[in-house]
């Protein structure tokens, strides 16, 4: 108990860098028409894609020699960079069409 | 210069391309530069975290880049080449692959930290959460592009998912209260956590797909949210955090349209009591109409109201009732999309797929302007739509989907129904609405019996001319 009660006051900061985070989240997307929700989402699902930051992180502290380590921290980069740019693409795909009848 | 406390402006930039990005893609006019500056933030932080980070061995760097370019490659030309309707199938899956590197990345960091009960708790966060995520979203990808075509129930369903899901969180829980080094009871929660995300979601129906995808999509960014954590990255854990929340009240939010509490798809009210509900409701005859009878009838009307659903997504039909817009327009009859918010299989979907083939904007309207609209509406096409205009929503207390908001179509004075068959809509409930005798049924392929609509206004036009 007292090692996780310490562990929650050593990382107080990123405990507020979460809860304010929350309030962001919710607030920036507030009032969303209904036709954007789906390249909302969309958009969302590419920022998570976050992770991929972490996965290259894994790599950077991967001895050259671990193979196994390596070979997981490879096929981890390669699914985040298909979050993200996969992600990004699409919405953007989506977006273009509203755009398009915009000048119309 | 520090190197770090650059690295860590990066990170700050970032976060806010993401807050900014976010709140710009809940407007229609900044939604696309909304996404492009959060792509923007995006590389900033991953080439900041590649080019600032102590130099490491060149093997590692070329790894790094080589499977950059091998994601960028692949997930470019997947979103590139993807057709419109299938848009909804591919968010779900690049949100497992996202997912599945969240849980690798806890997987790798687990023996790192064996022994700091802080740290393995939110390691086994991470790997269950992203876990479920990533068999989620497959199941969901799966159903929604057929292969997986019906919910799937074992008997208690609820019941053995309840279980499974606390035994997962309780193992994640004696992980990091033992301090356990055992790598094979840690593939054991991996191997648990995987296949509880199956069984959360095989159960739930197709028509539930957007609400569950955008689930799972808060959840990758919680599991993200998690990793940042166990990094002290702030980008991970703002993007995670931010997506999560957001995530969450959009879900919600799709719920409301649906009105269905989050509760209720989860644990699924479909299925048992829908067949018991409808089955003694329904029956009684169904009118057919021909191709022609429906060009006339159409060509004679002042006003025509189509309603599209997912039946003009899967048939790729959005070109060709365009053209059955314009060609009618030119006859001087008023014509307008009713557009429910949950038609297709994305809250948005329908709007996305008829700006595809150039429909003006202005004819697109929501169900609460248009619902007035259709007691003075001569014809409504209804294209490949079903639960969004079951009238048992309004007056059958008994049906699964009452209680849902839906387009009054029954008050416009005829109906036509394109359909593939009788077979009921995703809720998998039928529809009264084809048996009402205002009421004449269009069997056929949307795009094929559309094309033949088409060709037979056509003819029609010109056989009047020539006379």
């Amino acid at each position: 108990m007292n090692s996780i009660l310490a562990f929650l006051g050593e990382n107080i900061q990123m405990i507020y860098i979460v809860i304010l985070s929350i309030f962001v989240g919710v607030e920036v997307i507030g009032k969303v028409p209904s036709v954007l929700h789906t390249p909302l989402m969309s958009g969302a699902n590419a920022i998570h894609g976050v992770v991929i930051v972490g996965s290259i992180i894994v790599m950077l502290n991967t001895e050259p020699g671990d193979i196994l380590l390596l070979s997981l921290g490879f096929v981890a980069v390669v699914l985040g960079t298909l979050n993200v740019v996969g992600g990004f693409v699409v919405t953007d795909r989506m977006l273009e069409m509203f755009k398009k009848k915009e000048k119309k | 210069m520090n190197q770090k406390y650059l690295l860590d402006i990066i990170y700050l930039i970032a976060s806010v391309t993401f807050v900014i990005g976010l709140k710009m893609l809940s407007g229609p006019q900044t939604a696309r530069r909304g996404n492009l500056w959060a792509a923007f933030g995006m590389t900033l932080a991953v080439l900041g975290t590649i080019v600032l980070h102590d130099t490491v061995s060149p093997v590692i760097y070329g790894l790094i880049l080589g499977a950059i370019a091998i994601g960028t490659i692949i997930g470019w030309m997947t979103a590139k080449r993807v057709k419109m309707t299938a848009m909804p199938e591919l968010v779900s899956l690049f949100n497992g692959m996202g997912g599945a590197c969240a849980a690798l990345i806890s997987l790798l960091e687990f023996h790192h930290n064996v022994g700091e009960p802080g740290r393995i708790g939110i390691i086994m966060a991470g790997m269950i959460i992203g876990s479920v995520s990533f068999s989620g979203s497959i199941i969901a990808f799966m159903k929604l592009n057929g292969t997986l075509k019906k919910a799937i129930r074992l008997p208690h369903y609820n019941t053995i998912n309840t279980v499974l899901m606390i035994i997962t969180i309780a193992s994640g829980v004696y992980m990091t209260m033992s301090g356990s080094e055992s790598v094979a009871l840690l593939l054991s929660v991996f191997a648990l956590a995987l296949v509880y995300g199956v069984f959360f979601v095989a159960p739930i129906g197709g028509a539930d797909m957007p609400v569950v995808i955008s689930l799972l999509n808060s959840f990758t960014g919680l599991a993200a949210a998690f990793g940042g954590f166990l990094y002290g990255n702030q980008v991970m854990l703002t993007g995670g955090i931010l997506v999560g929340s957001a995530g969450t009240l959009l879900t919600l939010a799709m719920c409301t349209a649906m009105n269905r509490p989050l509760f209720n798809v989860i644990f699924g009210a479909f299925g048992e009591t829908a067949v018991a509900a409808t089955g003694g409701k329904t029956g009684g005859s169904v009118k057919d109409i021909s191709i022609s009878d429906a060009a006339v009838l159409m060509n004679y009307s002042k006003k025509v109201i189509i309603v599209p659903g997912y039946g003009l997504a899967v048939a790729q039909a959005q070109h060709v009732i365009h053209e059955l817009e314009k060609l009618l327009e030119e006859r001087g009859v008023d014509v307008k999309y009713a557009i429910h918010p949950v038609a297709g299989r994305m809250p948005g979907h329908m709007n996305v797929l008829l700006a595809e083939s150039n429909v003006d904007y202005g004819k697109l309207s929501e169900m609460e302007e248009i619902n007035p609209e259709f007691s003075n509406t001569d014809v409504v096409l209804v294209v490949g739509a079903n639960d969004v205009v079951n009238p048992a929503a309004k007056n059958d207390p008994s049906s699964p989907i009452f209680g849902m908001p839906i387009l009054e179509v029954e008050n416009a004075h005829h109906i036509i129904i394109n359909k593939r068959s009788m077979n009921a809509g995703y809720a998998g409930i039928d529809n009264e609405l084809f048996y009402n005798p205002k009421t004449s049924m269009l069997f056929g392929d949307a795009k094929d019996a559309l094309s033949k609509l088409v060709t037979e206004l056509k003819n029609f036009i010109e056989f009047r001319i020539m006379n």
